[in-house]
This record gives C-alpha cells, sequence and structure tokens, in this order.
C-alpha cells in the first residue's frame, strides 16, 4: 500500500514541474485574459458613492447635482492614480473623450475644496452619454462590451444589442481574412512541400543532408529579417520581377508587394519547414518496396502514387497542415509589412489594443473570439478527419 | 518514502535558484530605453557613454517600439526593469494621468524656464522635436510638391504614395488636402462632420496609397520608386541623405511636429541615477552635440542657439520651418485614438 502511494507520489512528482508549467504558463493566463475581457475592474473601487448615486437614474433625463457631488467625492477620497487610470481607460473606450475630461476634472476636483460645479469645469459633463458611460461601468463587475465589441456589435443606451455598420467595425471581416490567409498559405506549403519531402526522402547521403539544410537555415534567421528580404525581392524592379523581365516573360512589373500575393509568398516560405519536416518523417517510415510492389500488379505511377503513397503519408499532411495553419493564424509582422490595406490579420487588431492603448479588456476579448473561432475550426477537422480513416 | 523528500529537496533548489535570480536582478544597473536604429546609436555616443563614466558605472540601453500598454505593464507588473524611458507625447500624457511615472525634479534641471514651453512636463523631461511630412525625391521629381493638395493630385504628380497606416497624421494630412488651414485642422477634426470630411478626403486618394508601418519603410518606398512621395519622419530622411548620398527633401510647410520625453517609471530602482542622467542628456553642451548625427530639434533653448547654422536649417525647430507646421494635438489622439483606429480599420477593410 505505502508502496504503490509512494510510487504514485514519485510519478506525480515527476510530472509535477510539466503541470506548474502548464497551470503558470498556459492556464493562468489564459484564465486571466478571459476574465479581464468579461470584467469592468476599476468603476465599482473607484466610484463607489456615485455608483449608488447613479443606481436608480433613468439614464436619460440631464445629471442631477447629486450625482455630480457624489462623483466630486470619490474622485477627491480615492487617491491611487494607477485606479483612477483603469477607470478612465475603460471609460474612454466605450465614450471618446473621458481621457481628457477625467484628468482636467480630477486635477481641479484636488485642488479645490467645497462644492464644484462639474460643468464650470467642463461643459461635457452636461452630456448624458459621458453619464450613462458612468452608469453602465459601475452597474455591475461584468461587463459584455468587449465581447460585442469584438464581433461588430455594441448595446445602445436602453441596452439592446445592435450590430454595428460596415463603415464603423470591422472585427469580423478582419478574423475571417485572417483564416482565409491562413488557409492559402497551409494549401501552398502543402503543394511545395510535399513533393519537396518526397525526393528529400527518396535521397540519401549528402543530397538528403543539404535538402533538409536547406528547409532548416532559414529556421535560424530572425522572422523580420526573412520578411524585410521578402519585401526587397517582391518589389517592382526588385530581383523577381527584374529577372522575369529580363527573361521576357512579363512586359511589366507584377504586382506582388502590398497583396495578398505577397502575404502568402512569405508565409509560405516562413512556415514552410513545419509543413516539410512531419511530411519527411513520415514518408521515411514508408517502406521503399511498396511503389514497385503497386507496378508490379499493373497500376500507373500516379494511380501508385494516389492509393498507396498518399493515404500513408497522410498522416504527416494533416499534422504538417495544423502546425502551419495554427501558426499562421497569428501572423502579424508578415502581413503588417508585405501585406496591403486589406491583408491585415486579427493579430495587428490585438496588438493595437494591447500595447498600444493598454486595453487589454478588448485585446482579451479579440483573443476569446479568436480562440473560439479556432476551436470549432479544429472539431469540424476533427470530425472530418476521424469519418476519414473510419472509411479507409 | 524517501522520494517525495527528494522532489522537495528539488523544489527547494528550484525556488533558492529563483531567489537567487531576483537577487541578481535587485543589482541592475541603470537601465536606459529608447527608438533604437541610428538616433540610438548617437544618444549612446553623447549620453549613455559619457554619463556611465560619470557614473562609474555601466549604463544599459535598449530599444522598444512604443506603446502605452508596454509601460503599463511593466509598472503595474511592480518593480520595473526599466528606468528611464523615451515616450511619445501621448505615452507621456496618458502615463502621467495614470500614475505610471514619477514626477520629474524641475530643480535638478535648472529650472523649467530653459527648455521650450512644450518640453516641460510634470512627468517627463522632452528630448527631440520630430517632425512627420510629406517627402520626395528631388531626383526623381522634376517639379517639386509643395502641400497636400499636391499629393493628392494624381494627374500632376502620377504615381503612388506612401502613408503611415493609421488615423493619426492621415486625417489630419487629408483636412489639410482639402482646404483646412494648418492651425484650424484640429478644430474641424473635433467635430463628428470633420472626421467624416478627413475620410471622404482619403477615399479619394484611397486606390494609390501604399501604407507603411515601419520609420524604415518609406525610405525604402522612396528609394524603389515604388512611390512618388510618402509621409517619413524628418530625421530618418535627412539621415539617409547624409549616409546613402540620396536627395531626399522634406516638404515643411503642412508638416506634424511632435515632443519625445525621457520619462522615468514609476519606483524603478535607479530613480536618483535616473534623474541625474536626465539632467546630464538635458544640459546645453551635451544636447548640442546631437544634430550632427540625426536632425532633430533640441528642446533646450541654449544648446538650440548654439547648433551651427547649416545644421538647423534641417531641424523641425528652425523659425522657417515652424512657420506653416503644427505640433500634434496629444489631447485628441489621447481621447480619440481608439474609436478613429477601430473606424481607420473598417474604413481600410471596405
Amino acid at each position: 500500500m505505502s508502496i504503490a502511494c509512494g510510487k504514485r507520489l514519485a510519478a506525480f512528482g515527476l510530472v509535477a514541474p510539466l503541470l506548474l508549467f502548464l497551470v503558470l504558463f498556459f492556464v493562468w493566463p489564459l484564465v486571466t485574459m478571459m476574465s479581464n475581457a468579461v470584467s469592468d475592474p476599476g468603476a465599482g473601487r473607484a466610484l463607489p458613492q456615485t455608483a449608488a448615486a447613479l443606481s436608480n437614474w433613468d439614464r436619460s433625463s440631464p445629471p442631477t447635482p447629486e450625482m455630480q457631488a457624489a462623483l466630486v467625492d470619490d474622485l477627491r477620497t480615492t487617491q491611487d492614480d494607477q485606479l483612477i487610470g483603469d477607470l478612465t481607460r475603460q471609460l474612454n473606450s466605450a465614450r471618446s473623450g473621458f481621457r481628457t475630461l477625467m484628468a482636467k476634472t480630477v486635477r481641479t476636483v484636488r485642488e479645490e475644496q467645497g462644492a464644484v460645479d462639474l460643468v464650470q469645469v467642463d461643459q461635457r459633463w452636461e452630456d448624458v452619454s459621458f453619464w450613462q458611460a458612468i452608469a453602465a461601468a459601475t452597474a455591475s463587475p461584468y461587463t459584455d462590451r468587449n465581447l460585442l465589441a469584438a464581433i461588430d456589435m455594441a448595446r445602445s443606451p436602453t441596452g439592446e444589442i445592435t450590430a454595428l455598420p460596415a463603415s464603423a467595425s470591422a472585427n469580423l471581416a478582419i478574423l475571417q481574412r485572417t483564416f482565409v490567409i491562413a488557409a492559402g498559405t497551409t494549401l501552398a506549403c502543402i503543394l511545395i512541400g510535399f513533393p519537396y519531402a518526397m525526393v528529400a526522402a527518396s535521397v540519401t547521403g549528402w543530397k538528403r543532408q543539404v535538402m533538409l539544410a536547406a528547409v532548416l537555415l532559414p529556421l535560424w534567421t530572425s522572422l523580420l529579417v526573412r520578411t524585410a528580404a521578402w519585401f526587397i525581392l517582391l518589389q517592382d524592379n526588385g530581383l523577381i520581377n527584374r529577372l522575369l523581365q529580363t527573361l521576357g516573360l512579363i512586359d511589366a512589373p507584377l504586382a506582388l508587394l502590398f497583396n495578398r500575393t505577397g502575404v502568402i509568398i512569405a508565409m509560405t516560405h516562413v512556415l514552410l519547414p513545419f509543413m516539410v519536416l512531419p511530411i519527411f518523417s513520415v514518408l521515411i517510415a514508408i517502406p521503399t518496396n511498396l511503389l514497385p510492389a503497386a507496378a508490379s500488379l499493373g497500376a500507373h505511377p500516379l494511380r501508385a502514387f494516389w492509393r498507396v503513397l498518399l493515404p500513408l503519408s497522410l498522416r504527416g499532411v494533416v499534422s504538417g497542415s495544423l502546425l502551419v495553419f495554427m501558426a499562421a493564424i497569428g501572423y502579424y509582422i508578415t502581413p503588417a509589412l508585405i501585406g496591403g490595406p486589406t491583408d491585415q490579420m486579427i493579430s495587428s487588431v490585438i496588438a493595437f489594443y494591447a500595447t498600444g492603448t493598454a486595453n487589454w479588456g478588448m485585446a482579451g476579448a479579440l483573443g476569446i473570439v479568436l480562440l473560439v473561432a479556432t476551436i470549432a475550426l479544429y472539431v469540424v477537422y476533427d470530425r472530418l478527419s476521424a469519418s476519414g480513416t473510419e472509411r479507409a | 518514502m524517501l522520494k517525495p523528500s527528494r522532489f522537495f529537496t528539488v523544489s527547494t533548489l528550484l525556488a533558492s535558484t529563483l531567489a537567487l535570480g531576483m537577487n541578481a536582478a535587485a543589482a541592475r544597473d541603470l537601465t536606459v530605453v529608447s527608438w533604437g536604429g541610428n538616433y540610438q546609436d548617437a544618444q549612446r555616443k553623447i549620453y549613455f557613454e559619457p554619463f556611465s563614466k560619470v557614473l562609474g558605472k555601466p549604463v544599459l540601453d535598449e530599444s522598444w517600439d512604443g506603446g502605452i500598454g508596454v509601460i503599463t505593464a511593466k509598472v503595474k507588473a511592480g518593480s520595473p526593469n526599466w528606468d528611464v524611458v523615451q515616450v511619445e507625447s501621448e505615452e507621456l500624457a496618458l502615463g502621467c494621468a495614470d500614475g505610471l511615472y514619477e514626477k520629474i525634479d524641475w530643480a535638478k534641471l535648472g529650472g523649467k524656464d530653459l527648455y521650450l514651453p512644450a518640453a516641460v512636463d510634470d512627468c517627463g523631461v522632452g528630448q527631440i522635436v520630430w517632425t512627420t511630412g510629406l517627402s520626395y525625391d528631388a531626383d526623381k521629381l522634376k517639379t517639386a510638391p509643395t502641400s497636400w493638395a499636391d499629393f493628392w493630385d494624381t494627374k500632376k504628380f502620377p504615381g503612388k504614395r506612401g502613408f503611415r497606416r493609421g488615423p493619426k497624421y492621415a486625417l489630419e494630412f487629408a483636412l489639410m488636402a482639402d482646404g483646412v488651414k494648418p492651425a484650424e485642422v484640429y478644430d474641424v477634426l473635433g467635430t463628428p462632420e470633420g472626421v467624416d470630411r478627413a475620410f471622404k478626403k482619403l477615399d479619394e486618394l484611397k486606390p494609390n496609397i501604399v501604407w507603411w508601418e515601419s520609420g524604415a519603410q518609406p525610405l525604402q518606398l522612396l528609394s524603389s520608386g515604388d512611390v512618388v512621395m510618402t509621409t517619413a519622419y524628418n530625421g530618418r530622411i535627412t539621415g539617409i541623405n547624409k549616409t546613402e548620398g540620396k536627395n531626399f527633401k522634406v516638404v515643411w510647410p503642412g508638416s506634424i511636429y511632435a515632443v519625445d520625453s525621457w520619462v522615468v517609471l514609476k519606483d524603478a530602482e535607479n530613480k536618483d541615477a535616473a534623474m541625474d542622467f536626465i539632467a546630464f542628456t538635458s544640459k546645453a553642451e551635451n544636447q548640442v552635440k546631437l544634430p550632427e548625427y540625426i536632425a532633430y530639434g533640441l528642446p533646450n533653448k541654449e544648446a538650440a542657439a548654439a547648433v551651427p547654422a547649416e545644421l538647423k536649417k534641417d531641424l523641425p525647430t528652425s523659425a522657417e520651418n515652424l512657420e506653416q507646421a503644427i505640433p500634434l494635438d496629444v489631447d485628441f489622439w489621447v481621447d480619440n485614438a481608439e474609436a478613429l483606429t477601430q473606424r481607420f480599420n473598417a474604413w481600410l477593410a471596405q
């Protein structure tokens, strides 16, 4: 009994670092990100009296003196600038203008003693929409504003959910584009990677070493450098266009930069190793005499490939595709530098909120939408591949 | 039952290694963070290395790409690993309001009167004045464009235009091209109709715009001839003229200038050394060396006056260059960056 228990403990001890790693670097950040997306942190703590004063306001009549007095009191008592910063960021995200309004108000309120007429401080305090934003933020510690905004929706002042017009928000369009570009890159990687892996698996000795090194070498170069190199190669009088023109294949330069073609070319180059290596590792395990056996039974080489080699190597293609697709979804630098205006991917929007405005709620909400969409795609893929194997 | 205890020994060891790591971090030298590239190379030569001699200790320098989110994350996590950071004016305003920076001791810097008013802030000390403006390759364009209206005129100047991707600058320049006087740009942009007007003007040029992301890209675009005109940072333009013998020009009327400042992160370990460092870089005799390397204006009035005339003509702060230029309206962008970026992305996607 005690031996079994000890063994179990020892086993646990062995995997403990792994578990600790998973929780610390995977589960915890994910949970934090998700809770950031749906929580309104600062408002309740920074403005307790205002929250009480606003709780029975009808959200449409002009702001009352009591509401103003409560806000002034709250801003005086809350000395934590970082807390007020969180609050302001969140309010400004809901209603533009809060940044300067709050800075001005906090400064004045702290300088003066006694009652302060907020409208005197700034005309904007007359505007009901600012008070509506405060009321919405203080009403509950949770919010669906970020999640709605991430899928191009918003709540009207009266609380109904409405879709934003396409001219105001395009997160869903950008998300869809992200998946299209990732799928295009995956397809291009299969088309180039499969034949490459086949050749690499069929040769031996130094030839194989050279071919594998050619795939691995780019992995040791920084992503930024590789992207910048493609920028130089793809431009109108870059190496590729000049070569094609010298050969007389084209008259005018091809548009390769600042469009989808360029993005997929560059991303395919960067991600190709993740396709070639899994396929290669499956291919070298397939007995070399299978194709001659098929041929001896009268199969045309194409038919032998289609019925024998492809089904056997499908596992490599599938895992390679998953790797490439998942990595491609998160791409940011390559589309930013090489893509045109309609090639920006969702990561650039997430990065804007995360580093540009420190609006981690929005960044988290977009991350959740991306995660959910990816999981949904994975489930579909899993079903398809499972039914595929059953049939086989 | 020996094995679990061995596991505990391992974890104790791990914990003590972590603690050791933290101790090592405690002895961190003064860490200065700036924008990288040839600007930081110049700073290293005239500020970091000489100050390290004064201090008698090494000065570490790192570079970053901006973003208030980066600073917020570092300060909120506690004991930030940076001390002094060079920030853009929006990051200065946002971080100062949010309590992310230490307050500046202006007495140490010789008083506020020594500096341009735009460089003086509770939380930051201005270091450079830089400009975003229209630039072109004078070797390739026979007639010189002189205004944003020319930038929009694809008949007179056929070819693509480079623009920084994002609403900042693009909306201002669009309004100027539409006939709004530089001084009134932010009044117009402050109204919903003004924003619509700017986007409408951008619509006209949309098929001809190449959007760039990093500051080195517009130079590359101009050199390769992919664009005939582009918005660009003035320091980069004079820099490439010097290093690669190009003949790129900046059109000063209608350009927008801004100030970058040093800030000290809240509760930074080397707070005192950081303030001394800022005082060192703000001294006239040190600051005056900068324009030799890169064409940025100097906020120290004495230093600005002492810059030789042949360098002065390229600086955003020289009188004739300032004449029809406007300062970036920090308040406007602090309030509206998020909403306008969202709309800008939607506009791009259409």
